[in-house]
Order: structure tokens, then sequence, then C-alpha cells
């Protein structure tokens, strides 16, 4: 393509009225889509919508399939990481009294293993794959707040670099993933393992807060034409819960955390009885956040669920409008329950009872959606492959996981069994049961949309019953131990109790689960050089994302699509309705009113910059800082301020003009 | 996928304000984050005081008035600030340019008296949990200060380039008003809690 046809077709005169309400410079238009053959409008779309050459262009991209996909890979290598300390903690533990790790290191395991299970892995996961599918599912261009996005990722890895770098240095966080004063405060936590803690839990944070209002105003603002509130697929309604639940639980957090590092560093005494503070405070904060945070991980993945089994039953699925409520209830119920992680404090009896009934409420919407996934899969012709697999492993693990909760929501059961195995199994039951299954389902369904190309169905297959039988084989054991009253967080245990032979078994398990990933892994890579092409749409199903090319090109759809009902791909079946009219030479997009999803306004999406990555370096740095002198914070806002400034200064780019 | 054009969308405006605007969600949702911030850390604060029956601590009780001058001062600000949105409203430079200078001095004007409430709370943050809680909140509440008035001078500044003139931009200068109305509005809580608390308490 020369420049030649680039300018020819800009000299074209617009088609259309003349200016619109709203355009205080009609003089500054381009040419539009109306009318235009294939060929061209694809050169148009790629040359506005491309990521930059080199690598400045890759560090500056704002792509949002591009950031998920980095989201991803990260996220994965966080899992394989906090799953070897799994893996080094079970062999410590496979037998009694074995020397190969001491107190001090397996504290830091334990600590780093839920730590990055849940900041580093859980929870980015289910954001990233939000962060590629959203958007797509709902049948825009980019995300929100691209730029902002993009800065998200880049705090988000080095928040992990930090807490990794740590870990090598012998400097990581050794108080539990809760890290619970008073042993982290400034008593009994010396050196600045806390500190860590406490920075890389704010900082991480800031990058899940942002993708949440991303993903809030892509699913409120940048909905196709057409796609009402009743129309917007399970799992885009799955995000946008989550995404509320992030924001009004993820602040707890940050605060808590915030408040920690104030006492240890300036000698504040928030949390210190001594001087008029409380040590209680901050469990009531931190589980604030903690219990939602278990939501945050669960609800993306029944959407995930729910996208899995309407397009292997091969029908829409049943109850729509339940499913939907029942996601609202559940995030809704999600912020009432956190006093029963600390019922061991000796609260109340009338408000332990009330936290019991609450915590018991829960089971309702919950039960609502499997009786619906159920009546799905009953009334379609199921088609048994991969990705429903994982989904059925999830009902049966997460039902053990969901009754051993129940038995924990009794008080004098979680008084019997606090801080055993028994509470070690019951939330892997929930969260790998919960989040896991259903993400691996996710991957074999969504891989093709991703990189263009199958998994292969065989290695599916084994993946699926290896992690079934290691999962269960490492995790029910762990009930009876627990039972047993082998607590949690020992890093041995004396012979004569008698707890070493399930102890190896558990090991093993272990040990089959973690080949799984590996085998996971290896179909991963080996998919992605020689799976078989898979086309648009590989499973036949219904929602927009299936609507474009595998992967989908920069600009996500030639012209966005029209939406007249939930399955839109089942009722239209092609011709496709589109909407024409935008704008080929910048960004544009349609952004359309919250509850109808009328076309709006054509807005510009940010184009790629650099700054976002110098604005997280420069945040990143004032917090390392921070561990070592509260001046960072001084120091560290002019950077901040200059690379806001250039984040947001307007280039003269279209896009930044109108 | 084959396609059939179904609807033409070319006449559609490039920019709106307020809740049409996808800024305006985003702004509404940091508020919506930010709020919970402030609110869990007043709570923290609630706690702390209900748990201990002299929650001053035998501290002596604040000096209100530079907390009372600032919080006259924003309630003042909230008048050109509303007039300035509907410049915005109405694409008009020359009162915007206007309007963001007198919003940029009315911010930091709260900022300089600021400068004085912290010594007025007469109790340092290390001193007892009382005042660090003080500390806190007035140190949050600075926090947001501080990064609205940065925005809106540089903003102030943008107004005033070639890039000024842009629908774009006169949205910009929209979400600056939404803004400094919640660093107004989080502020009356915080002055009852950290001025007026320890001494009907
Ligand atoms: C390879 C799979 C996994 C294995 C073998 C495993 C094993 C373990 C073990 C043995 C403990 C208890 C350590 C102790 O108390 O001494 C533990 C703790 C924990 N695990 Fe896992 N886990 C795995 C995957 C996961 C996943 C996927 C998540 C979250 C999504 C997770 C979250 C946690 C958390 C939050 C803790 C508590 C850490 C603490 O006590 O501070 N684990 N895990
Ligand atoms: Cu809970």
């Amino acid at each position: 393509m020369s420049s030649a046809d680039l300018t020819s077709e800009r000299d074209l005169p617009p088609e259309r009225e003349a200016s619109a309400k709203g355009d205080i410079a009609p003089g500054r238009d381009g040419p539009r889509d109306t009318g235009m053959d294939d060929a061209s409008l694809h050169r148009w779309l790629a040359r506005t919508w491309r990521t930059p050459a080199g690598i400045i262009g890759a560090l500056s991209s704002v792509d949002h399939k591009v950031i998920a996909r980095r989201y991803l890979i990260t996220a994965f290598l966080f899992l394989c990481l906090g799953g070897l300390n799994a893996v080094a903690m079970r062999i410590q533990l496979s037998g009694p009294q074995r020397g190969l790790i001491g107190p001090d290191l397996y504290n830091q395991l334990f600590t780093m293993h839920g730590v990055t299970m849940m900041f580093l892995f859980a929870v980015p996961i289910v954001q990233a794959t939000g962060i590629y599918l959203v958007p797509l599912m709902v049948g825009t261009r980019n995300i929100a707040f691209p730029r902002l996005n993009a800065f998200s990722y880049w705090v988000y890895v080095s928040g992990g670099l930090f807490a990794w770098v740590s870990f090598a240095l012998s400097m990581a966080p050794d108080v539990g993933w809760f890290a619970y004063v008073p042993l982290s405060g400034p008593e009994y936590g010396p050196g600045k393992r806390a500190d860590v803690w406490a920075q890389m839990i704010t900082y991480t944070e800031v990058s899940s807060l942002a993708v949440a209002v991303a993903t809030i105003v892509t699913v409120f603002k940048q909905r196709a034409p057409g796609m009402s509130l009743d129309k917007i697929p399970l799992y885009v309604w799955s995000l946008l819960v989550t995404s509320f639940v992030v924001v009004f639980a993820m602040p707890a957090v940050m605060i808590t955390s915030t408040f920690l590092i104030l006492d240890r560093l300036v000698g504040t005494h928030i949390f210190n009885p001594a001087e008029g503070g409380d040590a209680l405070l901050f469990q009531h904060l931190f589980w604030f956040f903690g219990h939602p945070e278990v939501y945050i991980i669960f609800l993306p993945a029944t959407g995930m669920v729910s996208a899995i089994i309407p397009a292997f039953a091969r029908r829409p699925v049943f109850g729509h409008l339940g499913l939907v409520l029942s996601l609202i209830a559940v995030g809704f119920l999600s912020f009432g329950l956190w006093v029963h992680h600390m019922f061991a404090t000796g609260l109340p009896k009338l408000g332990a009872s009330v936290f019991t009934a609450s915590s018991m409420m829960i089971a309702i919407p919950n039960g609502i959606q499997i009786f619906c996934w159920l009546a799905t899969l009953w009334d379609g012709r199921p088609v048994i492959r991969t990705p429903l697999l994982f989904v059925l492993g999830f009902f049966f693990i997460f039902v053990i996981g969901g009754l051993t909760g129940v038995m924990l929501a009794s008080v004098p059961l979680d008084l019997q069994v606090h801080d055993t195995y028994f509470v070690v199994a019951h939330f892997h039951y929930v969260l790998i049961g919960g989040a896991v299954f259903p993400l691996l389902g996710a991957a074999y369904f969504w891989f093709p949309k991703i990189t263009g190309r199958m998994m292969s169905e065989r290695l599916g297959r084994w993946h699926f019953w290896l992690a079934l039988i290691g999962f269960n084989a490492a995790f029910f054991p762990m009930h009876i131990v627990g039972l047993w009253g082998m607590p949690r967080r020992v890093y041995t245990y004396p012979a004569e109790l008698g707890w070493g032979n399930i102890n190896l078994f558990i090991s093993a398990g272990a040990v089959l689960f973690f080949l799984s990933f590996v085998l996971f892994a290896f179909n991963l890579v080996h998919s992605v050089l020689k799976g078989a092409p898979a086309g648009d749409n590989p499973w036949d199903a219904g929602t927009l994302e299936w609507a474009t090319s595998s992967p989908p090109p920069s600009y996500n759809f030639a012209r966005i699509p029209v939406v007249t009902n939930v399955e839109p791909l089942w009722a239209e079946r092609e011709p496709l309705p589109v909407a024409t009219g935008l704008r080929v030479d910048a960004r544009e997009l349609i952004i359309s009113t919250v509850a109808e999803a009328h076309p709006d306004i054509r807005e510009k999406s940010a184009t790629p910059s650099i700054w976002p990555l110098l604005a997280a370096i420069a945040v990143g740095g004032t917090f390392l800082y921070s561990i070592f002198t509260p001046w960072a914070i001084v120091w560290g806002a002019a950077p901040i301020a200059v690379t806001l400034i250039g984040w947001f200064w307007p280039k003269g780019d279209p896009e930044d003009e109108e | 996928m084959n396609q059939r054009p179904a609807m033409d969308i070319s006449g559609l405006p490039t920019f709106g304000h307020g809740p049409r605007s996808p800024t305006w969600w985003g702004t509404l949702g940091f508020m919506a984050l930010e709020g919970t911030g402030f609110a869990l850390a007043a709570g923290a604060h609630l706690y702390l005081a209900t748990l201990w029956p002299n929650w001053r601590l035998s501290a002596p009780q604040p000096n209100h008035w530079p907390g009372t001058i600032v919080t006259l001062l924003l309630i003042v600000s909230l008048v050109p600030n509303h007039m300035l949105n509907r410049y915005a409203k109405e694409c008009a430079i020359g009162p915007v340019r206007i309007g963001m200078v007198v919003m940029s001095l009315l911010g930091v004007a709260p900022l300089i008296v600021r400068w004085f409430e912290f010594p007025a709370l007469n109790i340092y943050w290390d001193t007892n949990a009382y005042g660090s809680m003080l500390w806190v909140l007035l140190g949050l509440h600075t926090t947001h200060l501080i990064t609205d008035v940065g925005d809106t001078i540089v903003l102030t500044v943008l107004m005033f380039t070639h890039h000024g003139y842009s629908g774009r931009r006169f949205g910009d200068v929209g979400d600056n008003v939404f803004y400094w109305d919640f660093v107004v509005l989080t502020w009356i809580p915080i002055y009852l809690l950290i001025y007026w608390l320890p001494r009907w308490g």
C-alpha cells in the first residue's frame, strides 16, 4: 500500500450531512467506512490501529489483546512459581522431621505461595481474561482507558518482580498471606520483610483497581448498538459484577497495608493496643477485603462456566435472568460475611450467629446457578470436549468445597479445626475447584480465538484426568489429617504422631497435580506451534468474540456489529448486521447509552504511548524507596507528576484533538 | 463473517458531557473506590473511638480554626466551580480559561491554610493512636487535594495552548469540576470527625 492511496481517499468529501451538534471543529474530519470495500477498509484500519514496530513500540502498546496476552503469560508464570513453592513445602512435609527446609525458609515459602497465588496469579488472571474477552464480547475495538490498562500491567509485573526478588534475597515476607499484626507489626516483625508484604500489596492492588474501572466503563459505555442490558453475555456480567466487588473491596486491603506500613515506618499506633490502637482492627479491615476476594476469583469463573456450557450443550443457557440476578446477589452478599474468618477471636455470641446465617445464605444464589447449568446440560445435547470436562470437574470439586465451607461456617466446628489442615483443604477445594478448573476449561475454550489454533484434545483429556486425580489425592486427605489435629503452617511434625504415611500420600498427589500443569504447558506450546487451524468459530458458539477472525485483528471488528439477541451469532446466521459511518483514519469507536446501548457518540480511543510504562516506573520506584524512608513520597512526587503530564498532554494526533 | 449494513452512525457527535462520556464514568469509578477508602479510614477511627472509653487519650483538643477556614474556602469554591461547568458545556473558551485560573487559585488557597492545620491538631502522629488517626485522615484528604490541584493547574495551562479549543478538553474541564465536588464533599465528614467529634464525644 502506498501512501498515495491514503491521501486520495482522505480527499474524498465525507459522505454525511452537515456537522452534527457536538462537533466544534467540523473541519477536522477524515474518511469514513461507509460503502468502503473490504480490502481498503482493512488497510485503513490496520494502519490506524496498529501497535508500532520495535521495542519502544511494543512497550507503548495499548491494544487490549496485547496487554491481556502479557498478563496471561505473566500470571501463568507466577502460578508456576507459586506451584514450585507448594512442591517445596510438600517435599519437606512428605515425612516426619525432614531437614530439607528450616522454619525460616518454610515461613517465607507458605507466605510467598499464598501471596503469589492470591495477588499475582488468581486475581490478575481472571482480570486478564476479561481484558481480552470483554471488549470482543461487547463488540468494541478496545477497552476503555487503554493507557490506564497498559499502566496496570506494568504496575502488576513490577509488583510481582519486587516480591520475588525479595524472596531471592531471603527478604520475602514470612508472616502469612494475611500478615496479621502483632506478628507483622514493628515489635515482632523486624527487618524489611513485612514492609515488602505491605508495599507489594498496596502497589499491586492499584493495578487491579485500574482494570476494574476500565472494565466497568467498557461494559457500561462501549457495548455494540442494540446490546441492551438483557443481551449482555453472562461472562461479561460476571466481570462487571466482579469489577464492582473489586472497587469496593480492594480499598480495604490498601488501607490495611498502608496503616501497617505507617505503624512500621513512621511510628503511628493504629494497631498498637498499648497506645490506643487495636490489633483486631487489622483483621476486620483485612477480611472486609479478604472474603470478597474469594468471590473476585470465583465470579469470573462462573462466567466462564456460563459461556462454556451453552456452547457445548448446543442451546442457550437455561434461566439467563436467574443467572444474572444470582451473580448480582453473590456480589452483594460477598460483603456480608467477613467475620466468619474471625470466629476464633471471641466475638459476641449473637454477632457470630448472624454471620453464620449470612455465610450460609450465599449458598442460595450459588445453588440457583448450579441448577441453571445442570438444566442447560440436561436439556441440551452435550458434546463432551476438554473445556466441558473441566467444567464437570469444577462441579464435582466445588460441591465438596462448598460442603466443607458450610461446616466451617458453624462456629463450634470452626473453633475445632481452626488453623488446621482441614481449613487448608477447604480453601484449596474452593479456590482450585471454583476458579482454577473453570479457568483451565476456559483456556481450552478460548485458546483458538487467541492464537488461531486448536489445542490438542488428546493431551487435554490426559491433562484433565491427571489434574482431577492429582488434585483430589493431594487435597482430600488434608481434611483427614486436619481433623486429626495437624496444624497449618508447621515446617515439620514428630514421627510419633503417625502422620507420616498420609502426608507422603498428599505429597505424591501434589507432585502429580503439578505434573498435570507441566503437561498443560506442553500442550500450550505445542499447540501454538503445531495446532490445527481454528477458523473464526471452531465451537460454533453464539457470542460476538467468535464473529471476528482468530486471532482478532488489532481493530477487533471491521465494522461494529449490531446486536439483536443474547447469542447474536445463533440468531443472525450470516450476514451479520453492522453499523457504518465511523472514521477509518482515527481510532474511532462507538459510545452507547448505559441501559439500551443506543449509539450516542463517536469517540476516539487513545493511541499507543510509552508514558504509562514510565509512570509505572516512577510510581514503582517511589514504593520501593518508601520501604527505606518515608521521604520517598516527597522525592517520588516530581517524577510521578512529570510522567503523568507526559501521559495526558495531547500530542496532536487526531485522537487527541476533537 | 459476511456483513450487512444495518445502521448508519455517521451523524453522531464526537464528544459528550457528563454521563454521556466514558471519562465521566471513569471519574465516578475512581470516586467510588477512593470514597470507600475514606469511609473505611473514618470507620477505623470510629471503631477505635468506641473501643476506648476516653478516646482522646488525654490529648488536648485540636484547634478547629484553620480547618474551619479550609471548609469555608472549599464551600465558597463550589460557586465558581459550577459556573465553570456551565461554560465548559457551552464550549466557551474565554470564560473557561478565566474559570480555570480562578479554580487553580481556589485550589491553592486551602492548601496553604492546610499547612497550618497539621500543627493545629495539637498532637503528633506517633503520640498515640488518636493522634495517628487524625494525621491519617488529614493526610488522606490532603493527598487528594494536592493531586486535584496539580491536575487543575496542568489543565489550565493546556486550555491556554492551541490544544484548548476542542470538545475533548471541554469534557476534561467538566470532569475536573466533578472531581473537585468530590474533594469538597469528602472533606465535610472528615472535618467533623477531626474537630468536632472530640468536642461532642
Ligand atoms: C500445586 C498446587 C497447590 C499445592 C500443592 C498447594 C499446597 C499448599 C499447602 C501445602 C499449603 C499450606 C502450607 C502451610 O500451611 O504450611 C498451602 C497454602 C495456601 N495455598 Fe496452596 N497449593 C496449591 C495451589 C494453590 C492455589 C492455586 C491457590 C490460590 C488460588 C493457593 C492458595 C493458597 C493460600 C492462600 C494458602 C495459605 C498461605 C498461608 O498460610 O499464608 N494454593 N498451599
Ligand atoms: Cu470468607
